[in-house]
């Protein structure tokens, strides 16, 4: 009996030690991955703060060498290009996961998820220009709508493929559940594996629209960007990540300033639309145990 | 009212491999039937093929004629048969985003039953049936129907499938995954509901079907190898194989 428990405290040793080595190598990996977003965040607090004011989030861009001036258009560019890009992005792609999840177990579906992985893959800026080709040419103009989609096109890949995975995860047994209740096909996937997988489909559906609200390359010949109000789906729109990348590489103290601003106000914005969706879509849902 | 349920001649496969080879089987009006044989002896199968969710497995098909009182329920819609047809799984399978409530309306609400004050007597009617009614009636709409008990979550689930006014039950093995005291519950509760349906109940555990079921089949290897008055199938079997499960030589 002694010499059991010694052996068993010899070995637990040796284990509690690599135990321990493990846990901290994983502890320090998940600190060292908040570092960077928390590095970037305080960087454009601390250089982005002091430009931020009433006139900032209000009003359009002044000539160079005039004192103040803001952002409000490309403020209110940018949440019109993403509400266009989710008009097109969100649908397609909660559409296309729908029936690669429960449809696509096919050389179509195979060809359509092949088809996403590589326009995934694809640089924003050539989507851009693709749009450019498709959209902006046979308008004979830059319009937000072309920006809308260009980032609509970005959001398609992830939001279906997102979609499909988080589909897939809603056990067999609960679709067979609403099917012995004779509850038809169509309406299963809605009502009931939707419903189950939403909280999964909304964060992939978020972290594609963040992504989106973030691109500048698409936009650069897609929504082109102005210095103006402008309400006008069909006329060349501002949109923050425009607007921060002319101030940025502009050769001037005041826009450098007012480019820290925008970025600040570009993270802020999307932290609180992710927020807002979240709150608003996690009202009256249930999280069971399993 | 239950209604008889007539079997003639069914064959179910997966793919190529044939599950059921040629089953006739005459299950009687406000009856409880036990199905039981050895694991893999096509016991399941055979009483997802009596409401057409064998066929919603890929590759899986099915023939032969399956008739519920008068109705061919290989004809038609397999929709309007699950309707008819309530089912309860092996394990206890609520909708987890929904409540309590919601999930015994599920079948109501989803096939666009929209009036709340029949909604409500339904729901009470079928969790009163379900023997749940008492344990959860302060917290239909707080409390997910996922957070209820392994036990509880059966009788929800049983109380789900009452609540669209079936005319027969299919069990499938519904209480292997429960303790002891549930399983009572739930077969107080088989007893009860034979009164009013037909009900056909897959069990592993053949004092389960000497305990509830009026009638007994004995599947081996896809084949009904003996169907009769429970009593005869456990005291005086007449086939030498049903002899050799019920006593416990193999299985």
């Amino acid at each position: 009996m002694t010499t059991g428990s010694l052996r068993v405290q010899r070995i637990s040793l040796r284990r509690r030690a690599v135990n321990g080595l493990v846990t901290y190598a994983a502890l320090a990996a998940s600190i060292i991955i908040i570092v960077p977003l928390l590095a970037i965040f305080g960087y454009l607090l601390m250089k982005g703060i002091g430009s931020i004011n009433w006139a900032f989030l209000t009003q359009t861009p002044k000539p160079v060498g005039e004192p103040g001036g803001g952002m409000g258009n490309a403020i209110v560019g940018s949440a019109i290009i993403l509400g266009l890009s989710s008009l097109v992005g969100i649908p397609l792609g909660i559409g296309a996961g729908i029936y690669l999840a429960e449809f696509g177990r096919n050389k179509f579906g195979n060809l359509v998820r092949f088809t996403s992985d590589v326009l995934n893959g694809v640089p924003s800026i050539v989507v851009g220009i693709a749009v450019y080709g498709l959209v902006v040419i046979t308008q004979k103009h830059f319009s937000a709508f072309a920006g809308g989609v260009a980032l609509g096109i970005m959001m398609i890949p992830t939001i279906a493929r997102s979609t499909e995975e988080m589909l897939l995860m809603v056990p067999r047994t609960i679709r067979e559940a609403a099917w012995g209740l004779g509850v038809p096909q169509w309406r299963t996937t809605l009502s009931i594996t939707l419903k189950t997988a939403s909280a999964g489909v909304i964060t992939g559906t978020m972290l594609a629209f963040a992504r989106a609200a973030g691109e500048t390359a698409p936009l650069l010949f897609t929504a082109f960007g102005n210095q103006f109000w402008n309400w006008n789906l069909n006329q060349p729109t501002a949109a923050l990540p425009l607007q921060v990348f002319v101030y940025a590489i502009s050769p001037f103290d005041e826009w450098h300033r007012q480019a820290w601003a925008g970025a600040l106000v570009l993270i802020i914005l999307i932290v609180v639309a992710v927020t807002a969706v979240r709150i608003v879509t996690s009202r009256g849902m249930y999280r069971g145990a399993a | 009212m239950g209604v008889g349920i007539n079997v003639r001649d069914l064959k179910a496969w997966f793919g190529v491999s044939e599950a059921l080879h040629g089953i006739n089987m005459t299950m009687g009006a406000n009856c409880v039937t036990a199905i039981i044989g050895p694991s893999g002896c096509g016991k399941s199968t055979y009483v997802r093929c009596l409401n057409r969710m064998h066929e919603t497995i890929p590759g899986a098909t099915v023939k032969g004629q399956v008739t519920v009182g008068d109705v061919d329920i290989y004809e038609g819609s397999a929709v309007d048969v699950r309707r008819r047809i309530g089912m309860v799984f092996q394990k206890p399978n609520p909708f987890p985003t929904m409540s309590i409530y919601d999930n015994v309306a599920a079948g109501l609400k989803l096939n666009g039953v929209r009036n709340r004050a029949k909604t409500d007597e339904i729901v009470e009617r079928s969790l009163r049936q379900s023997a749940l009614w008492d344990e959860v009636k302060d917290l239909l709409k707080k409390k997910s129907g996922a957070s209820l008990s392994g036990g509880q979550q059966q009788r929800l689930c049983i109380a789900r499938a009452l609540a669209v006014e079936p005319e027969v039950l299919l069990m499938d093995e519904p209480a292997s995954a429960l303790d002891p005291i549930s399983t009572g519950k739930i077969e107080e509760l088989i007893d009860e509901l034979k009164k009013d349906y037909t009900i056909v109940i897959v069990t592993h555990n053949m004092q389960q079907a000497a305990r509830v079921a009026g009638f007994t089949g004995f599947f081996l290897m896809g084949n009904l190898i003996e169907f009769d008055k429970t009593e005869k199938i456990f005291t005086n079997p007449s086939d030498k194989r049903t002899e050799d499960y019920i006593t416990g030589r193999f299985g």
